[in-house]
Formats: structure tokens, C-alpha cells, sequence
């Protein structure tokens, strides 16, 4: 081990202290400093960036062209409100909403992984599938398409939805502040999960694979199984984010199938920094606020808006919010101490997701 | 050549290749090849460019998967099967192009050719054990992508070597290598081949006498003859397909 090396992990280890507490710090924090409407939006901001880590977790770091992880944000949402609905207690709902769609996603990944897709048809594919999704449940209008108790309502969606209990007490519902708690906390706990995994084996595998899928092959690795293992555990975080969704609005439509929340998390994760897992986070914090913001108004159109701010990124900062700013710190930091700089500028840019070659 | 190893039967290649052929549409790149590796022999290949010898080594690690033949590691047969599996039953290469996972540095790219069968912290030591031998350690925090051609082949070398191999594949381990490099990668072969079975593809003549003992010719998907080095290079067949006047 040398020493650069020791102070790289230092320095990982340190971004994650830095993250997860200042997550704790706005977690606990929140609720004395904003009112309730303040609350309100800052768990709808939580369950979007959890939306955009799921995303940023298949994408950057596997490498999957998953561009319709709207699929599972849907099926998580709507798989919680049936359950919830059926059930009362809301314990087991929340499980579901991860269970169902990380089902579906190794479901639908067992084909396109072992069926060799290439990587541009696997962008079509899930995007095909979330479109599916859409019309499917746009179409469940009328009472004989229920689940239980739970009628589907087609293109008008599910109203109100059980929010989640206190464990075991149906009666005992959280209430704004309740959600608010368990969106910010599911946050951290996604973030922290994402990160240790990164760090394990199988992680560092996954990126490997992403790097040179021959390589990982010839060493001994199978890419089809660890492709498949990181769809599916992208789409129980994506089903997850789908969960908090419902909690936030106590409302479900299709809508969340719709081609447009699956575009909206891309931009979240190529705004923050594509191959990061904060960058994602403030991606959707700034973007959805945005989108918030151009609600408010009637100057211009959020959607022509957010497609001129893509626009934007992709041509003056395509690595991203996160990476460029790391980059700007490394080389205010190199003018300081041009020596030890240099051997450390290495490891800013191996975290990258795609060396400046391989992006194209 | 043969060399027995405890646990092994005596006199059973290593690697058996049995009429195998490989074929594009009208185009047999490989054509009937018998081939037998001992155990821990250093078999060198060589022929000319299209003459087959990567089409053979795509085969013997499932890159391909043969027309015809069979293809045998001591008791398994491994014709066809995926890469993957291959790797596992102790098939190691190093490829032509340099095939090394570029944004990561070059301790994380050993790693992931030590960790698949052992554990992180076993891992770790084998990656150190690594570096020191093949002179890495002072560039093992650089990502790989900015390394020179010579370095990169030397990370590809150790990633497979951390994986520890029963057979390695060599495909040009000197090309585009300085003299120094040249001359250390002869050494590298040698220390390899005391506990490993090695096959090496190259065009470097100097090269090939510095670590042959067998050499194999391929000429147009054939193999044209296998024998001691100093009679393949002095044969006026291999001299002549090498300088083309064989008409086709």
C-alpha cells in the first residue's frame, strides 16, 4: 500500500462522513426550520433524489442503458398503494413496493442480459416497457379492473392512498412530518447502501465490467449476472422512490409511467454527474426545483425550459455539476502544491464514470 | 517436456486440441489443428498475419466458439463454453490489444483479476505481491487509460497473473515495447513458465529466440510444422511464408 494510495481511501471515507452527515443534519433538521408546506416539498425533493441515485446507480456505475426506470417507480408506487389499500396495515406494502419491481426487473433483465441485447437496444427495450406500463394502466378505467379492494382507475389514477403506519398500528399514520422522516431517512439509507456496495466486491466488479465487459469476462466474471444483480437492485431503489412518491402526494396515476419522468431522471443524473452518486442527488434537488419554480410561472414552458437547460449541460459542462466542480478543487489545489497534486490529480479522474475515450 | 505435477497423471497434455476448425462463411481461418500443450511448457506460435493464431487463441478461450474439433483442459472439455467459464477452469490471456479497464488505476485493475477467487484481504496482498514483480508499484494510483502502450501490456500481464492461471496466453507481449521492456517481459516468461504453462504468440524473431525452446508455425489456418527453435528458424518453409513467396 502507498501512501497516495492510503489517502485516496482516507479521502473516500471522509466524502462519506461529509454526506451522510449532512443528510442527518437536514433529516433532523428540517422540520424546525421549514413550516409544513416546506416539509411538504423538501420529502417530495427526497423521494426524487432517491428516483435519481436508482438511475445514477444502473446507469453510471453499471453502465446500463436503462432509460425507462420510470417502469419502476410506477410499479413501486402502484404496488404500494394496492397493497395498502388491500391490507391496512402498511408494514408489508412498503416491502412490496421494492419486491415488485426489482421481480419485474430481473424478470425482464433475465432476457435482455442473457439474451445478449446490445447496450443501445437495452435503452430502447426499457424505455418500450415503461411506455407499455403506461398505456396498460391508462387503460384499467371502470370497476372490474381491481386488485382486491383496490380499483386501478385508469388515466384518473388511485385517490387517496393509505399513508405509511407506525409498524404494526394501522390506525397510528404518519402524519407530513411522519413521511418526511422515513423520505429523508430512506435518502440516506439508499446513499449508504449504494456507497458500501460500491466499495465491496461486487461493486468494484460492476464498474470493472462497465470498463471492459471482454476483460471481466476473460478474468472470470460473468457480466450477465452482475448486469442482472444491479438492474434488479436499481429497481427496488427506483420502486422505493415509487413508494414515497404515493406517501408524499397520497395519489398514484399513470403518469408516473409516463416517457417524461423518465427523461426528467436522466437529465437529474447527467446535471449532477453522471458516475457519482451525490451528483444525482443535487441534480434532482436543483432540477425538480426548478420544475417547482416553473410551475409558478407562465413566462415560459417547464418543459421547453428543461429541455434548453439539458441542452445547455450536455454542451458547457457535460461531466456534470459534481465532476467539474471536483475538477475546478483539484486544480486550484495543484497551483498551491504542484507536487503532491499531481499524483493525487490521478484519482479525481479514475473516479470518473467514462475516461474522456470511452464517452462518446 | 512433460513435466508430471503431483495430482496429475503422468504423460496427459495439459491442452488438447483435437481437427479443430473455424470457419467464416467460405473462409476457414483455422483448418483442422492438433495441438498438445504439456504441463508448464512454453510453446511459442508464430506465422504470418491472417494465419490463424488469434482466430486459435479466440477459440481456446471461448471468444469463439470452433466450427468443428474438440478442445480439451487435462480431463474438461471446455469446446464452446463461454469465456467466463473458461477463465474459471484456469485459462488465462493476455490479448493482442490491450484489453485493461481504463479509468481504473492499475492496483484496481489487478484486484479485479485477484479477487475472484479469494477473499478481499488475500486479494489485496496478492495485488502488492504483483505490482512488485512486474515493477508497477510506482505508478499503481494512475489510472490505467493514461499509461504507454508498454505499461498497459504489463497491467494486462499482472491482472491475469493475479487470477493465478494453470495456462497463460500471451498475444504479442512485446509489441510496441521498448528494448528494456523487450528484454524484461523475456525475463517475465521465464519466471512465469517455472509454475505455469504458457503459450506465446509473436512476431519479434530476436524475441522468440530469447524465450523459445517449441515453436509451432501456422500458415494459412494450418499448422506448417512444430519443432525445436533453432530448426524452425533455420527451415527455408517458415522463411519463406514469412516473406510471402509461398503462392497462395
Amino acid at each position: 500500500m502507498t501512501p497516495v494510495h492510503l489517502s485516496a481511501r482516507r479521502r473516500s471515507g471522509l466524502s462519506f462522513l461529509a454526506v451522510v452527515g449532512a443528510g442527518l443534519a437536514i433529516l433532523f433538521g428540517a422540520p424546525h426550520l421549514v413550516g409544513t408546506y416546506g416539509l411538504v416539498q423538501l420529502t417530495l425533493f427526497a423521494a426524487v433524489a432517491i428516483f435519481a441515485l436508482s438511475q445514477g446507480f444502473v446507469w453510471g456505475f453499471a453502465g446500463i442503458m436503462s432509460f425507462g426506470q420510470a417502469a419502476f417507480l410506477g410499479l413501486g408506487a402502484y404496488a404500494y398503494a394496492v397493497a395498502a389499500i388491500d391490507m391496512g396495515d402498511s408494514t408489508v406494502p412498503v416491502l412490496i413496493s421494492v419486491a415488485v419491481p426489482m421481480l419485474f426487473a430481473a424478470a425482464l433483465g433475465y432476457f435482455m442480459f442473457y439474451g445478449r441485447i446490445s447496450d443501445a437496444y437495452i435503452g430502447v427495450i426499457t424505455l418500450t416497457v415503461s411506455v407499455i406500463l403506461f398505456q396498460l394502466t391508462n387503460a384499467t378505467s371502470g370497476s372490474q379492473y381491481h386488485i382486491g379492494q383496490a380499483e386501478l382507475g385508469g388515466f384518473n389514477g388511485m385517490p387517496s392512498v393509505p399513508p405509511i403506519n407506525v409498524p404494526g398500528m394501522p390506525d397510528d399514520q404518519l402524519d407530513q412530518t411522519g413521511i418526511w422522516y422515513v423520505a429523508m431517512g430512506s435518502l440516506v439509507v439508499v446513499y449508504a447502501f449504494l456507497r458500501a456496495l460500491l466499495a465491496s466486491r461486487f461493486g468494484r466488479v460492476v464498474v470493472a465490467i462497465r470498463e471492459n465487459e471482454t476483460r471481466a469476462q476473460l478474468i472470470g466474471y460473468d457480466p450477465r449476472l452482475y448486469k442482472l444483480l444491479s438492474f434488479t437492485v436499481s429497481a427496488g431503489i427506483a420502486g422505493l422512490a415509487g413508494c414515497i412518491y404515493v406517501n408524499w402526494g397520497g395519489f398514484i396515476s399513470p403518469t408516473v409511467f409516463a416517457l417524461s419522468m423518465s427523461a426528467q431522471v436522466i437529465i437529474f443524473v447527467l446535471v449532477g454527474g453522471l458516475g457519482t452518486l451525490l451528483g444525482p442527488i443535487l441534480g434532482a434537488v436543483l432540477i425538480q426545483g426548478l420544475i417547482n419554480a416553473a410551475g409558478g410561472q407562465s413566462a415560459v414552458d417547464p418543459n421547453l425550459g428543461l429541455g434548453i437547460i439539458l441542452v445547455a449541460f450536455v454542451l458547457l459542462i457535460p461531466q456534470g455539476l459534481l465532476p467539474t466542480a471536483r475538477a475546478l478543487l483539484a486544480r486550484a489545489g495543484s497551483r498551491k502544491e504542484p507536487a503532491r497534486a499531481a499524483a493525487e490529480t490521478a484519482r479525481p479522474l479514475a473516479a470518473q464514470p467514462l475516461a474522456p475515450e470511452t464517452r462518446r | 517436456m512433460t513435466a508430471t505435477r503431483p495430482g496429475a497423471a503422468p504423460l496427459r497434455p495439459l491442452l488438447q486440441a483435437t481437427d479443430v476448425s473455424m470457419r467464416f462463411g467460405g473462409v476457414k481461418a483455422v483448418d483442422s489443428v492438433n495441438f498438445t500443450l504439456g504441463e508448464v511448457e512454453l510453446r511459442c506460435l508464430i506465422g504470418p498475419n491472417g494465419a490463424g493464431k488469434s482466430t486459435f487463441f479466440k477459440m481456446l478461450t471461448g471468444q469463439l466458439k470452433p466450427s468443428s474439433g474438440q478442445i480439451r483442459l487435462r480431463d474438461a472439455d471446455i469446446t464452446g463454453a463461454h469465456p467466463h467459464e473458461i477463465a474459471r477452469a484456469g485459462v488465462g490471456i493476455k490479448t493482442q490489444v490491450p484489453n485493461v479497464f481504463n479509468a481504473l488505476t492499475v492496483r484496481e485493475n489487478v484486484f479485479i483479476g485477484a479477487a475472484r477467487r479469494t477473499s478481499v484481504k488475500r486479494a489485496d496482498a496478492i495485488v502488492d505481491e504483483m505490482l512488485v514483480r512486474l515493477r508497477l508499484t510506482s505508478i499503481a494510483s494512475l489510472a490505467v487509460g493514461q499509461l504507454a502502450h508498454g505499461q498497459r501490456q504489463w497491467v494486462e500481464i499482472a491482472t491475469v497473473l493475479a487470477g493465478e492461471p494453470e495456462l497463460v496466453l500471451l498475444d504479442e507481449p512485446a509489441a510496441g515495447m521498448t528494448q528494456d521492456e523487450v528484454h524484461r517481459t523475456a525475463e517475465l516468461i521465464g519466471e512465469i513458465n517455472k509454475t505455469h504453462a504458457l503459450i506465446v504468440v509473436e512476431h519479434d524473431m530476436p524475441f522468440i529466440r530469447l524465450i523459445a525452446k517449441t515453436v509451432t508455425v501456422f500458415n494459412q489456418g494450418r499448422i506448417l510444422m512444430e519443432d525445436d527453435v533453432g530448426r524452425v528458424l533455420a527451415d527455408q518453409r517458415v522463411r519463406d511464408v514469412y516473406l510471402g513467396k509461398q503462392a497462395a
